[in-house]
């Protein structure tokens, strides 16, 4: 599974960490985290991620 | 007079004597702006100052050199206290170059148009100005996407910014000559207010200062730090870690004395159970005083009375700002009075506080005006929270 940046603020999404505050379980791919998903820093939305390489 | 932090470092900042409100956080003892100007054989200014200051730090800067002689000017952050001279100067003076982080180039636009040419520069990235060399390292979300530090390479000064930062508008300029118990409480209000949230970002920046000698920290705002650089860098870290003191905060409001009576009741079993505790209401007090208090406090217990079936709207300000600097990992409780819409207004609060990252370990709420029994309920709150805060 793919990591994914906030372009915003440089935070990680990692799947296999998810986000705990943000209700994202572990093991939850990018793609199918909800649209109003929001960056856990920084506020930024879904769509101001881009993938890591 | 010029004030020289080392050899060919000057500040060439602004004092804000009386300003009260900054953008809605309580400055009771003013603030400054601070610029920094460093004169090697090319010179550099760092950051500049609110706009209209922009007098003030002009006349500070000829006392130092004539101003056209500046090539660079950095711009370490975007906000407008620190960059709403940048335009100013450019205009007067066109020939100098704007150096800036590749994040605050878009933002800088966005704030004074497409006018401005700017070459962007990244983490570890070098200007040399011959005798002086600059560094600059991009420290995001400490505390704007775009924040950035610049660091003097031959004198060990390291210029963060908005980072190490405190309002205090005062005629001296260094930590040893105002002492650390006077900044302290200052640089503490601006964490907690400014910087709370980023807590992981800041331990980030200062894990990129490791290895750095430092000598001199020249913030933007407030004191220049060189005697207590330890302290107030081991502080940080504290205060980014969410360490806090075994101390609980009864934050409430009240329209006819029943919240402020369970307020009291909760205090006395805090009391009773030796737990150091204070009483804020909120009309009257103010956030961002009560937030210092939060940013070093392991328990917050907070009470609204109903209003229109929902939260008080001075408490309901207050939850807000807490949700949004997120004082994660501090033990809360909600209570209030209500007279016939029940739950409403404890739900609201709690779901605040858990979205601040808090544990909420009990509401209670009495109907109208507490009796004997109900306080006595309130005291045993008291207890129970400051049970689990000993043990903590």
């Amino acid at each position: 599974m793919k990591k994914y940046k906030c372009t915003v603020c440089g935070y990680i999404y990692d799947p296999e960490a998810g986000d705990a505050d943000g209700g994202i379980a572990p093991g939850t791919p990018f793609e199918d985290i909800p649209d109003d998903w929001t960056c856990p820093v920084c506020g930024a939305s879904k769509d101001q991620f881009e993938p890591e390489e | 007079m010029k004030v020289e932090l080392k050899n060919g470092i000057y500040w060439v900042g602004a004092i804000d004597w009386t300003i009260r409100d900054f953008h809605g956080y309580s400055t009771h003892k003013g603030s400054t702006y601070n610029a920094y100007l460093v004169v090697g054989e090319k010179t550099a200014l760092v950051d500049t100052v609110k706009a209209p200051f922009f007098e003030e730090m002009m006349g500070r800067i000829r006392e130092v050199m004539p101003p056209e002689r500046i090539d660079y000017l950095i711009a370490n952050h975007v906000e407008m206290d620190h960059s709403g001279s940048l335009p100013l100067f450019k205009k007067v003076f066109p020939k100098v170059e704007v150096l800036c982080s590749p994040r605050a180039e878009g933002e800088l636009k966005l704030h004074y148009g497409d006018t401005i040419s700017l070459k962007t520069v990244k983490t570890g990235d070098v200007l040399e100005l011959g005798g002086k060399t600059l560094t600059f390292v991009e420290i995001p979300m400490v505390h704007w996407p775009d924040s950035m530090v610049t660091y003097v390479k031959e004198d060990k000064i390291l210029l963060p910014n908005d980072a190490f930062g405190q309002h205090i508008a005062s005629t001296e300029r260094f930590d040893d000559e105002l002492g650390w118990d006077a900044i302290r409480p200052e640089a503490a209000k601006y964490y907690a207010n400014i910087v709370m949230p980023y807590g992981p970002q800041v331990l980030k920046a200062l894990e990129a200062l490791q290895g750095i000698e430092i000598e001199v920290i020249g913030p933007s705002h407030g004191i220049i730090w060189r005697k207590y650089i330890p302290e107030i860098v081991a502080t940080y870290e504290r205060w980014a870690k969410g360490e806090t003191e075994k101390r609980v905060l009864v934050v409430y409001d009240t329209m006819w004395g029943s919240t402020e009576r369970m307020a009291a009741a909760i205090c006395q079993g805090l009391m009773e159970e030796g737990v150091s505790t204070k009483m804020y209401r909120l009309r009257g007090a103010d956030r961002s005083d009560i937030v210092q208090e939060v940013l070093e406090a392991r328990g917050l217990v907070l009470g609204s009375p109903t209003l229109n079936n929902g939260v008080f709207p001075s408490v309901a300000e207050f939850s807000c700002y807490i949700k949004g600097l997120r004082p994660k990992g501090r033990l809360a409780a909600v209570f209030g009075s209500y007279g016939w819409g029940k739950g409403a207004t404890t739900k609201a609060l709690t779901a605040d506080l858990q979205a601040a990252g808090m544990e909420v370990m009990e509401e209670l709420q009495v109907q109208f005006v507490p009796d004997g029994d109900a306080l006595k309920h309130c005291e045993e709150l008291g207890r129970r929270v400051a049970q689990r805060i000993k043990n903590s």
